[in-house]
């Protein structure tokens, strides 16, 4: 375990810690993780130094172990994050997010005249055509949708 | 397709090389019942479901004439205002009712994807006519047997593409579709009307060599196919701009002359193809249209057989 002064905010006993996200970015995924929620605590540390990245953002939540296929759809905006488990303020499985080869739901396409922006009962379907930098492409229209595009949706402010 | 066995054709992404060729050699079948030469009834009983939310000459006349050639019928509606849309019926459940009265399904809808959303909402085939600026798969196939008919081949062919590559729907998936059989391209268009990335992107990943120029008499000598669409003038805020553009890409007879190639246009057609050249051996954009049919027949015969045997 770390030293308590080493560590820019509090352990967690049981959760997930998040860590390597792309500095800035920790508000974006919280919200594509639809967090906080009424059953976890949620930390965030933004913009601290890392030896790896320069700067990244750490998210930490509380009593909630997530699985790695409910957060590999935070790869589309941070896609250097790492997947902490932690029982009894010990990590007991680490892994890195993949981005999944479909993106359903998530997404609206910023096409304006894509049948999935009209009231018909229809689910988006983005394929990954690209991961680095992410492309994706409509299951409906066919469109692409850039890293713009996408972070522009998740934008907070 | 009989090949891959698929339900529907939304999209020429979907279809591969095999499945283009396969088209192309039934259409080339259904030429004699298309010209009224040999009788048909091979879809005898059957029903196409037509919904045009947009309105549509050829490719609405089109799809008819080739469901009657084959002996069925058509039942539908040729534009959303005599259709229950204007009582606020959607298009999920419009469909879903046609195709319980209907062998197959064909759609116009001025909404990118509409038709991809149909094809997964019904169990019968379901053909695009037209999803907005989207996806025409049918006037594709009738492209490219336009070449294989009149110029021999779909291989080893120089096609110029001309006029408003931004906007119009058709050159998007010709192109896709000419690139998958390793065709050589040249784009001639207005600064504006370019070519849009993420064809471009497509097209870099199957590999073939394009360039794009503003000038079209640079590509004459190497081209075999000169495909012209239509410069809306809408696209220009300034007057005098479209007229400039409108001039410089204006074909006549004074351009062609010298030339060893054909002019195709996906109609209709404003003032972009110069009325001497229509009796010549360069003007094939009729012909173009009459081959809507046996490839449409052929899209049909294939899709409405497939269904049966799933």
């Amino acid at each position: 375990m770390k030293t308590p002064k080493e560590l820019k905010v509090k352990p967690i006993r049981n959760g997930t810690v998040i860590d390597h996200i792309t500095a800035n970015k920790a508000l974006n995924v919280i919200k594509i993780l639809e967090l906080p929620s009424e059953k976890s605590a949620v930390t965030i540390a933004m913009n601290v130094h890392s030896s790896k990245m320069g700067s990244k953002d750490i998210v930490k939540i509380e009593g909630r172990e997530l699985k790695s296929g409910e957060v590999d759809k935070i790869a589309l905006i941070a896609p250097n994050a790492t997947i902490n488990i932690v029982r009894e303020y010990e990590i007991v499985d680490k892994s890195e997010v993949h981005l999944p080869d479909e993106i359903k739901n998530i997404l609206e396409c910023p096409n304006p005249n894509c049948i999935t922006n009209t009231d018909e009962p229809v689910e988006t379907r983005f394929s990954v055509i690209e991961k680095e930098p992410v492309i994706l492409r409509c299951y409906h229209c066919e469109r692409i949708m850039t890293k713009e595009d996408i972070e522009a949706q998740f934008k907070l402010f | 397709m009989v090949v891959n066995h698929q339900k529907d054709i939304i999209s020429i992404k979907d279809l591969s090389k095999k499945d283009i060729d396969y088209i192309l050699k039934v259409a080339e079948k259904m030429e004699p019942i298309a010209r009224s030469k040999k009788r048909s009834t091979v879809l005898g009983g059957k029903m196409l479901g037509m919904l045009f939310y947009e309105p549509s000459t050829r490719t609405r006349i089109s799809f008819e004439t080739a469901m009657k050639r084959l002996g069925g019928s058509t039942i539908g509606f040729l534009e959303a205002g005599v259709s229950s849309a204007t009582k606020g019926e959607n298009l999920h459940d419009t469909a879903k009712i046609i195709s319980e009265y209907a062998d197959a399904i064909v759609i116009r809808h001025n909404m990118e994807g509409a038709a991809r959303y149909v094809a997964d909402s019904v169990d019968v085939p379901v053909i695009n006519a037209g999803d907005g600026a989207g996806q025409h798969p049918t006037q594709t196939l009738l492209d490219l047997y336009t070449m294989k008919r009149i110029v021999g081949k779909t291989k080893d062919l120089h096609v110029s593409l001309v006029g408003d590559l931004k906007y119009g729907r058709t050159v998007h998936s010709l192109a896709y579709a000419l690139a998958m059989f390793g065709v050589d391209m040249s784009f001639i268009s207005p600064r504006e009307l370019r070519m849009p990335k993420d064809v471009l992107h497509d097209l870099s990943k199957l590999g073939v060599s394009v360039e794009e120029t503003e000038n079209i008499n640079s590509v004459l000598d190497k081209s075999d196919v000169l495909y012209v669409t239509r410069i809306q003038k809408e696209r220009f805020p300034d007057p005098e701009e479209y007229s400039k553009i409108k001039d410089a890409y204006m074909i006549d007879l004074k351009l062609l002359k010298g030339t060893d190639l054909i002019v195709m246009h996906p109609l209709p057609r404003v003032n972009e193809i110069a009325y001497e050249v229509d009796n010549t051996p360069y003007g094939r954009y009729f012909e173009q249209a009459f081959y809507g049919v046996p490839v449409r027949m052929a899209i049909l015969d294939l899709l409405i057989k497939n269904s049966e045997e799933i």
